[in-house]
């Protein structure tokens, strides 16, 4: 049987992004429905590394970190959720003289958008994290940066946009959407969704849907892979990343320590992905040789999931170019979690005010326009999470 | 008939020739027979393996079949085994209620 | 042409003979075992330095365990024993394995999976004080190392492993101080005449029913709840009869669980799909009766696809491998083929009938209290399960694993991955089946963090 829906918002995609946009949507007064292939906040938003880090973003990535972080001292209250955020600190490790270099550029860059960063000399870090192995000779610590139970998050901003009123609707994989006289209209299975606006935070079929309004998009599945000790007596006192991005680790207040290695394999069509043991082998080898205190623990768990990865690495927000009240919020490239929760305010702005006061021109869909990346973009070639 | 609190949980029933083993519980000596699994020796001495992480309770593994993996016992140079696949060693020292070199 | 590389894992009655099957067709199996001797768990051998005639350790069975015991000496190089090995991951025709320390990976054209079972279990108060075992891990204990897992032993259990331990624990010289059935004693008559089609064993629970009987153990069937008595160890086992009356007997050991569960996460990771059986209340990977799964390099055997018992798996073994050796085209024996078919389909019958002996206790899953551990990993609460169920829309065991943790700890959800799949069901009031089953995810067991592989 099908079932017809007319709203102000439909939302294509249930990640925190997708979620948050449909509470802060109804907090302004509309309606909204989200789609979700599958169950909102399964996706990348909830099987990600669980990092609360705005150090080493791309900097125009900045001030919408910065605006994002004040939301997270507060996010447990707004959902009725704990998401386990704790205020660690992030720390970015440099192994050579121009890793310093490169940190010590960042740090001064970062403080023009109001991030301040603390640069630690090799004493420092030696006293700070005795644990850490030899090859560490600096630091840049970000003390209000953190980490969090991604599980937890995605799927809170759904509960709260249901009881706030907004349509969810999971198990709809959304197989078309067009413009209409009105509005558009969207195909999910035996439902059809009829709305004034259209929000595109479809994650790695963000590049999809942006196609199927002549926009293009280049959006590339990326599965990081991930993996999880049994609980050890606490150590790890901050969230800790490296130069270059190739390991990254932290710790839960319950003991586990997450770890990062290389990437998984996935296949977006389909919904599965899977861990590379090679890639897990990888990553232990790396992580050990940084950490040499997890000689010994045992891995009880490894994950990847699929998440949108765009040339330049920084995501697609911002109106369609091409098509009136389209709204576009996909290709966080493996670090959207700390982003999730302010993009429901910028995008119920561009939908209600046609714009938002925190900069995102840098993110527009239009610079993958001429085929290739803009070159106004520096892209910031690690990935981190 | 209750056993007293620190009284061994297993009872051999089959004896059995053979050497004898010398290890430690918590730097406690302690002996086993060769042939013994580590979770045998060391509950033929006490009656726990080790701690539960989330609460105030110990634990003594459950399937013995390698399946369950409640039986991962911590030894004094920080190795992690699993007592039920594990035989007992001259020289092992293993750590129950942790101790001060950990 | 080189030889297909055919991979088993598991070295009990199911991997043993379809090693054996190969290695007289002229292949050369390359069998995976975790253990350092074969045999599995119903045939496991005690380690170097514990032998016991095998009459002391398997009574009845000690021709059977002796025959598996046979195989790999009398064959020698004829099969590739990597024995001690744990595979903890399959992919896209490769197994990852640990052996001693060290990681190592091997492809396969064909892989035989013959993961056998353990125990199922039922949470109750006190399930996760020390000195509270599985009835196989109870086993184990005295059949590996001859020791008795109490001096006063109470088993409580639903499936035939109970009055066998009983048994075996009372002959070994232990004080067995209660035995208790939590399914009545009228399904087991009524499953009877089912059993006759296949009377040895039959006659076997019989005897040892009837040895159980003499010995002063407290005895009951149609047991309604049981709780351990003890802070920190184990005092006391109290139950509730059939009538409703209270029970308590002075105990400082109890061997419990509730039939047996297949252990098939190398087959999920494998991806094979998995139905569900309603006979066994349980996910199992799909099987032909020739030993097929849904995949085409896959193939299963024994416990480790659904409950069949040691006779059975044998009899899979065989039979798994003549299917394997026609697809790599190596003639097979058609009347064999036969042979295997029509044994398997009389095993079938029977264990129809021993599964209908023993349904699955569903009033003790009810009675989980809401500050039960369900998870003793995590220590994860029964109550936990239901918040999220009740107020957050966890409709199916993966989402309560995201939410909760449980199943997410050392076991992966081996050992309450079914208990929590029922209490999402009675929560929702809906089938079980509907509750979904915790998708595997390796490493099936811990593996170290080792270098080495930059």
């Amino acid at each position: 049987m099908s079932a017809r829906l007319a709203v102000d918002v439909c939302i294509i995609g249930g990640g925190i992004a997708g979620c948050a946009s449909a509470v802060a949507l109804r907090k302004a007064g509309l309606t909204a429905a989200v789609l979700d292939r599958g169950l909102c906040g399964a996706g990348a938003s909830g099987v990600n590394f669980g990092g609360v880090r705005q150090q080493g973003r791309n900097l125009h990535e900045l001030p919408l970190a910065r605006r994002s972080r004040r939301i997270w001292d507060s996010l447990a209250a707004i959902l009725e959720q704990d998401v386990e955020f704790d205020v660690s600190g992030h720390i970015k490790l440099a192994r050579s003289e121009a890793d310093l270099a490169e940190l010590e550029t960042y740090a001064r860059n970062a403080r023009d958008y109001g991030l301040d960063l603390q640069m630690l000399g090799a004493n420092r870090v030696r006293s700070e994290i005795p644990w850490l192995g030899d090859k560490v000779i600096g630091a840049s610590l970000s003390p209000e940066d953190g980490q969090a139970n991604p599980r937890v998050v995605g799927p809170a901003f759904a509960r709260l946009a249901r009881r706030l009123g907004a349509e969810i609707h999971e198990h709809r994989r959304v197989t078309a959407a067009r413009r209409t006289e009105t509005g558009f209209e969207v195909e999910a299975g035996d439902l059809t969704v009829a709305s004034a606006w259209l929000v595109n935070t479809a994650g790695v079929f963000g590049g999809t849907v942006a196609g199927w309004f002549g926009e293009h998009a280049p959006v590339e599945a990326l599965m990081p892979n991930m993996l999880v000790t049994e609980p050890l007596p606490y150590f790890v006192s901050r969230s800790i990343g490296v130069c270059g991005g190739d390991v990254y680790l932290r710790q839960t207040g319950r003991g586990n320590v997450i770890f990062g290695g290389g990437r998984g394999w996935g296949d977006a069509e389909i919904a599965r992905s899977r861990p590379l043991a090679d890639e897990s082998l990888g990553g232990m080898s790396r992580t050990l040789d940084l950490v040499p205190a997890l000689t010994n623990a045992q891995v009880i768990r490894t994950w990847t999931g699929i998440d949108g990865q765009t040339p330049d690495r920084i995501p697609v927000i911002g109106h369609s170019s091409t098509t009136p009240q389209l709204v576009h919020a996909f290709g966080f490239s493996g670090h959207g979690f700390q982003l999730g929760p302010v993009m429901g305010e910028i995008i119920a702005e561009l939908v209600t005010q046609g714009r938002t006061p925190t900069p995102i021109a840098p993110f527009s869909i239009e610079r993958f326009a001429a085929g290739g990346v803009a070159s106004s973009v520096e892209a910031h070639t690690h990935t981190e999470h | 008939m209750t056993a007293a609190a620190d009284a061994p949980l297993f009872h051999r029933l089959a004896s059995r020739a053979g050497p004898l083993v010398s290890f430690t519980i918590d730097g406690a000596p302690a002996t086993a027979q060769a042939g013994d699994l580590l979770m045998t020796a060391i509950l033929l001495n006490r009656p726990a393996l080790r701690r539960f992480e989330f609460g105030e309770a110990h634990r003594a593994g459950f399937c013995f079949m390698a399946a369950c993996q409640d039986c991962w016992v911590t030894l004094a140079d920080g190795g992690r085994v699993r007592a039920c696949t594990t035989l007992v060693r001259n020289g092992m020292a293993v750590l129950i209620d942790g101790d001060a070199r950990v | 042409m080189s030889d297909p590389v055919i991979a088993i894992v598991g070295a009990g009655p199911a991997g043993l003979r379809a090693a054996e099957t190969l290695a007289l067709a002229g292949l050369r199996p390359v069998l995976f075992d975790e253990a350092e001797r074969p045999g599995g768990q119903i045939y496991r051998q005690p380690p170097p330095g514990a032998e016991r005639p095998g009459a002391a350790i398997y009574g009845l069975e000690a021709g059977k365990a002796q025959a598996v015991h046979a195989i790999l000496p009398t064959l020698g190089e004829r099969i590739d024993h990597r024995a001690g090995t744990l595979v903890w991951n399959v992919f896209e025709g490769r197994l990852d394995t640990l052996r001693a320390g060290a990681f190592a990976h091997q492809p396969f054209d064909r892989l035989i999976l013959a993961t056998g079972a353990m125990d199922r279990v039922i949470p109750f108060p006190g399930w996760t004080t020390p000195g509270v075992f599985t009835l196989g891990g109870a086993q184990i204990a005295l059949k590996a190392q001859g020791v008795s897992i109490g001096r006063r032993v109470a088993f409580v259990g639903a499936g035939p492993l109970l009055p066998l331990v009983a048994h075996q624990y009372a002959k070994a010289g232990a004080e067995v101080v209660a035995v208790l059935d939590v399914t009545p004693f009228g399904a087991k008559l009524r499953s009877a005449a089912g059993m006759l089609a296949q009377p040895s064993t039959l006659a076997k629970g019989l005897y040892y029913v009837a040895r159980n009987a003499l010995g002063r153990a407290r005895r009951a069937s149609g047991v309604r709840a049981i709780r351990v008595e003890g802070e920190g160890r184990v005092a006391a086992l109290a139950w509730t009869d059939h009538k409703g009356a209270e029970h308590r007997v002075a105990c400082d050991a109890v061997g419990a669980s509730f039939g047996l569960r297949s252990e098939s996460q190398l087959a999920d990771l494998a991806g094979c799909t998995f139905a569900f059986d309603a006979l066994t209340r349980q996910w199992a990977p799909v099987r032909a009766p020739d030993g097929r799964s849904s995949r085409e390099d896959v193939f299963l055997a024994g416990d480790g696809a659904g409950i069949g018992g040691a006779d059975v798996a044998e009899l899979q073994g065989r039979r798994v491998a003549l299917t394997v050796l026609q697809d790599v085209g190596r003639p097979v024996d058609v009347a064999e083929v036969a042979r295997l078919d029509s044994a398997l389909a009389r095993q079938a019958q029977f264990r129809a009938a021993l599964e209908g002996a023993y349904p699955y206790p569903e009033h003790l899953v009810a009675a989980v209290a809401d500050d039960e551990i369900l998870c003793r990993c995590e220590g994860v609460t029964a109550g936990a399960l239901r918040d999220v169920v009740r107020h957050k829309g966890a409709a199916e065991v993966n989402r309560v694993k995201a939410f909760t943790r449980i199943g997410m700890g050392r076991c992966q959800g081996r050992v309450c991955g079914h208990a929590a799949a029922e209490l999402v069901a009675l929560e929702r009031g809906c089938p079980v089946e509907d509750a979904g089953r915790l998708r595997g995810q390796p490493p099936v067991k811990p593996i170290p963090v080792l270098g080495g592989f930059s």
